[in-house]
């Protein structure tokens, strides 16, 4: 093992945060295979959990090498208890409402393609894995577009869902664009900063799915949902993880 | 939900130069979603540059009806088929 080179830390705490998410979201992804409206869509969604799945597997491989103390990627995701995972709290609520799992997916990807592409335009031990994470999001937002749009303008059944899904989702958002100390030790950008990208990443999509724009708050958020990068979550992590972990707690140190 | 989305054929050009040629049918509802589609279920494994999608009410097909009338007259017409040549010594692609 290397000695861990000076700011390594921080980088492996966002990189951990980074990872968190994307593993968390290929898991709630994970759940509508064999339950989305078509075949189709069950493979589509599959698919960008998979993605997402590949995403938290190179950053774990990344935090692993960082730490130099020997924990390996599988440590990470089967053997951390919920208050050792650092995902916003965006991803790890059930989303069992196909309008939810789109409107979450274009908040998300919108973030994700800031934060992956500024970490592929620069020196570091994440740009390969960012690099190839900034194609495999840019689907996943066009993807999350089409089906806002498509719901949004459609019927007025699916309006109101849609609507529904945007305003639960939305109070979310301003977890990802708080100030991350982590970020700002490690060289990257404060997610403050990329706030205007993410929304003109975002509103465009809403405005021409006809959905009313939740009140954006400016400034620091005051009541908004957070707390997810510091270990403090909701039970549905909880549940997600002894779902998704069990079988790797029961079998310790099984390959496969 | 399903009856109500539209069946779409889908073409894969598997390279430059090659052609367009159909691997099967999927559903969607429209033909921007359809390309999406096609996108995950055929090219996921890199079989292809690119992609074609037409509704498959658009596909007119001869019927099995009809099949003696289209296709038997064909039959005796050997000379139809390049096979009374002879191929020239050492000519590998004809």
């Amino acid at each position: 093992m290397s000695t861990p080179a000076p700011g390594s830390d921080a980088t492996a705490t966002y990189l951990l945060g980074l990872a968190d998410d994307a593993l968390v979201t290929a898991q709630r992804l994970g759940w509508w295979v064999s339950r989305a409206p078509e075949l189709e869509e069950d493979v589509a969604l599959a698919n960008i959990g998979l993605d997402q799945l590949g995403q938290a597997r190179g950053l774990y491989t990344v935090v692993c090498d960082l730490e130099g103390a020997g924990r390996t990627e599988d440590d990470l995701a089967y053997l951390r208890d919920a208050s050792d995972f650092r995902n916003v709290l965006l991803v790890e609520r059930p989303q069992e409402d196909f309008a939810v799992c789109v409107v979450r997916m274009l908040l998300l990807a919108a973030w994700q393609s800031e934060v992956y592409a500024a970490l592929a335009s620069r020196e570091g031990p994440a740009r390969g894995v960012a690099a190839k994470a900034v194609k495999e999001v840019a689907y996943h937002l066009d993807h999350a577009a089409q089906w806002v749009l498509r719901l949004g303008d459609g019927t007025a059944l699916s309006h109101e869902r849609a609507q529904a899904a945007l305003d639960a989702e939305w109070p979310f958002l301003a977890e990802l664009l708080e100030p991350d100390p982590a970020a700002v030790a490690a060289g990257h950008p404060d997610p403050p900063s990329l706030r205007e990208a993410v929304l003109a990443r975002i509103v465009p999509v809403l405005t021409a799915a006809t959905l009313v724009v939740p009140e954006q708050s400016t400034g620091q958020p005051t009541g908004q949902p957070t707390g997810g990068r510091r270990g403090h979550h909701t039970e549905h992590l909880t549940d997600l993880l002894a779902e998704m972990q069990q079988v790797a707690r029961a079998h310790p140190g099984a390959t496969w | 939900m399903s009856a109500e989305w539209p069946l779409w054929e889908v073409f894969v050009r598997a390279r430059r130069g090659m052609s367009h040629v159909h691997v099967g049918s999927l559903h969607a509802p429209d033909a921007e979603m359809a390309l999406r589609n096609a996108r995950d279920v055929y090219t996921r494994r890199q079989e292809g540059v690119s992609l074609w999608v037409v509704p498959s009410s658009a596909v007119v097909a001869s019927t099995p009806d009809l099949q003696g009338s289209f296709f038997e007259p064909a039959a005796d017409k050997d000379y139809r088929h390049p096979t009374h040549y002879t191929v020239p010594e050492g000519v590998e692609h004809l």
